[in-house]
C-alpha cells in the first residue's frame, strides 16, 4: 500500500465523486411550505402565512425526517430547503438538524426576516456547508415594501441579515428587477460588494415565472411585471459583453432541439423536488399531473429510479412543438421547458412566447440571428455558431 | 512510525463529522464548524485511506490496525506503518478522529 494525500477535499460544486456510477439521487429540493410572511407582487408560490388549510395539509417534521433518511440512503448529498418561506415553520430547526446529522449539505432559500438569534447560532455551530441564499427586494423601506406588500418587512429583513453577519454565517444575496427596484441596481451591487464573502456580482430574478399551481389569481400581475426582451438584453449587458459571449458559447455547445424530446434541462440521475404535501416532481415548477408522484403511496426510491426516468423520456407529438422547439437551435438557451409550458398553458409542450422572444433577442445580440429571423427556420446553425466564436 | 502517533493508542471517528458510504466511496461530511477550511467542503479518502479508515473504529490500537492490514495484504507491517500514521495525522489535523481514553 502506498499513499500521499489520504484525505481529499471536494468543493460542493465539483463533487466528481462518481466518474462512472452516480447515486440515483444527488440533490433533493424540498418546498417546506407555500406560505410566506411576505406577499411579493411577483411571487409564483406564496400563500398567506396564516393559511390554515395549507398548514394542515403540509407534511410534519416526522414525515420530512423519514424522507431525508431515504434520500441519504440513496446517496443524496444536498438538500435545498425552500418555500414560500421555510423559516415560517417552527420545526425548521428540527428538520435542518436531522438533515445535517445525516451528512447532507443544506441549501436554505429565505427572505431572512424570520431569522432568530437561536437559528443563526445553530447555522454557525452546525454550518449548512452551503451559503444561505437571501432574496433582497429593495434597498430602501419604500421600494422593498412596494415589492413585499408587507409593512415592517424591510426592518425584519435587515434584522435577519444582521444576525447572519453577527454570527459569521456565510450567505449570498439575490436581487429582483421589478418596477420598484429597477433604479436601484447600482446601489444594490455596491452594497452587495461590501458584504462579507462577496464574490462577483449578485444574481437577479429577471424572468418571472407564472404560478405553477395555475391558480390564475396573480398571473396577470406577474406578466405585467416581466422584463421585456430588450430590457433583458440591456440588463445582461450592463457590465460588458461577457453574458452575450456566454450565450453564444452555450448555443455552440448545446445540441439544440431534439425532435419530440421534452426535457433537455436535466442530467440523468440527480435531482428531484418535493412539494409541501409530499408530492414528488422533477422540479418545483413542474406540476402537470402526469409528472407528479405521490410519495405517501410509494417510496422515494421508486420515484427516482422508476418514475422520474419515465418522465425524462416523455416526448411531444404536438405539431407546434415539433415544428418549433423540436428543431430550434436556441433550445436550452431558451427558458421554455415543460414546467414553463405547464404554468403558462396547462400543457407540457406549448412554446411560451415570452421566453421565445427573450431567447431570440439574446440570439440577435449574440450575432446568431438577424432581427426578425426565426431560430427554428435556420438550417445553418452550426456555421453561425462557429463563425461567431 | 511517526512521532505523533503512538502504536498503543486507540482512535475513533469524531462525533463532529458524519461518515457516509456512497457508491463505494467514503465521504466525510463536517457536522460542526472548524473541520474544513471553507464552508462547502466535503472530504473523501483515497483507496489506501479507505482500507485503513474502516479499522479506525475505537476498538483497535494503532498496532492492531497495522497488524490486521498486514495480514490482509500479506505485506510486512513495516511497510504499512507509514500509511497508517500518515492517514491518522491528516485526520487528527482535521479533527476527524479523536483519541480514545
Ligand atoms: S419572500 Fe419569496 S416566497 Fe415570500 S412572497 Fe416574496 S418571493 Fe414569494
Ligand atoms: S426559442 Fe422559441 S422555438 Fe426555440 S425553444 Fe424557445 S420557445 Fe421553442
Amino acid at each position: 500500500m502506498t499513499g500521499t494525500a489520504y484525505v481529499k477535499k471536494i468543493r460542493s460544486g465539483e463533487a466528481r465523486l462518481w466518474p462512472s456510477r452516480r447515486p440515483p439521487l444527488t440533490r433533493l429540493d424540498i418546498e417546506l411550505t407555500e406560505r410566506c410572511n411576505n406577499d411579493c407582487i411577483h411571487c409564483s408560490v406564496n400563500r398567506p402565512a396564516g393559511d390554515r388549510e395549507a398548514r394542515a395539509r403540509e407534511w410534519g417534521a416526522e414525515s420530512w425526517k423519514k424522507l431525508l433518511d431515504e434520500a441519504a440512503a440513496l446517496g443524496c448529498l444536498v438538500v435545498r430547503l425552500t418555500g414560500g418561506e421555510p423559516l415560517l415553520r417552527d420545526d425548521f430547526g428540527e428538520i435542518y438538524i436531522h438533515a445535517r446529522r445525516l451528512g447532507l449539505r443544506v441549501m436554505i432559500f429565505t427572505n431572512a426576516a424570520l431569522m432568530t438569534p437561536g437559528l443563526a447560532r445553530l447555522l454557525k455551530d452546525m454550518p449548512p456547508l452551503e451559503a444561505v441564499e437571501v432574496s433582497v427586494y429593495g434597498m430602501k423601506e419604500h421600494t422593498y415594501e412596494a415589492v413585499t406588500r408587507t409593512p415592517g418587512s424591510f426592518d425584519a429583513f435587515r434584522r435577519g441579515l444582521g444576525l447572519l453577519r453577527e454570527h459569521g454565517v456565510p450567505f449570498i444575496v439575490k436581487g429582483a428587477v421589478l418596477p420598484a427596484t429597477r433604479g436601484e441596481m447600482d446601489e444594490f451591487e455596491a452594497w452587495a460588494a461590501g458584504l462579507p464573502g462577496a464574490a462577483g456580482l449578485p444574481s437577479y430574478a429577471l424572468l418571472f415565472d407564472l404560478r405553477s399551481r395555475r391558480d390564475g389569481r396573480k398571473n396577470a400581475l406577474i406578466s405585467s411585471l416581466r422584463t421585456d426582451a430588450d430590457e433583458f438584453v440591456r440588463v445582461s449587458r450592463r457590465h460588458g459583453e461577457e453574458a452575450v459571449g456566454e450565450w453564444r458559447d452555450f448555443c455552440a455547445r448545446s445540441g439544440g432541439g431534439r425532435g419530440g424530446r421534452l426535457f433537455s434541462c436535466l442530467p440523468s440521475g440527480g435531482s428531484a423536488a418535493v412539494d409541501p404535501y409530499g408530492r414528488l416532481q422533477y422540479c418545483l415548477g413542474l406540476r402537470h399531473p402526469a409528472t407528479v408522484y405521490d410519495l405517501a403511496a410509494g417510496s422515494l426510491r421508486e420515484a427516482v429510479t422508476e418514475f422520474l426516468p419515465a418522465v425524462r423520456d416523455m416526448r411531444s407529438a404536438g405539431p407546434a412543438y415539433l415544428e418549433r422547439c423540436g428543431r430550434c437551435f436556441l433550445k436550452g438557451l431558451c427558458e421554455q421547458c415543460p414546467a414553463k409550458s405547464w404554468a403558462e398553458h396547462g400543457t407540457l409542450d406549448t412554446p411560451v412566447e415570452y421566453f421565445c422572444g427573450i431567447a431570440h433577442a439574446q440570439a440577435v445580440a449574440a450575432g446568431l440571428l438577424e432581427p426578425g429571423e426565426k431560430a427554428w427556420a435556420v438550417t445553418d446553425e452550426a456555421a453561425r455558431t462557429k463563425r461567431r466564436r | 512510525m511517526s512521532d505523533k502517533i503512538d502504536l498503543d493508542r486507540i482512535y475513533a471517528p469524531s462525533e463532529d463529522i458524519v461518515v457516509r458510504e456512497i457508491e463505494g466511496e467514503i465521504v466525510i461530511v463536517p457536522l460542526v464548524s472548524g473541520i474544513g477550511d471553507m464552508e462547502d467542503e466535503l472530504f473523501t479518502l483515497n483507496e489506501t485511506g479507505r482500507d485503513i479508515w474502516n479499522k479506525i473504529d475505537g476498538s483497535r490500537t494503532v498496532a492492531a490496525v497495522i497488524r490486521e492490514l498486514a495480514e490482509e495484504y500479506e505485506a510486512p507491517a513495516g511497510l504499512l506503518e507509514g500509511d497508517v500514521a500518515g492517514l491518522l495525522e491528516e485526520l487528527l489535523v482535521r479533527k476527524m478522529v479523536v483519541e480514545k481514553e
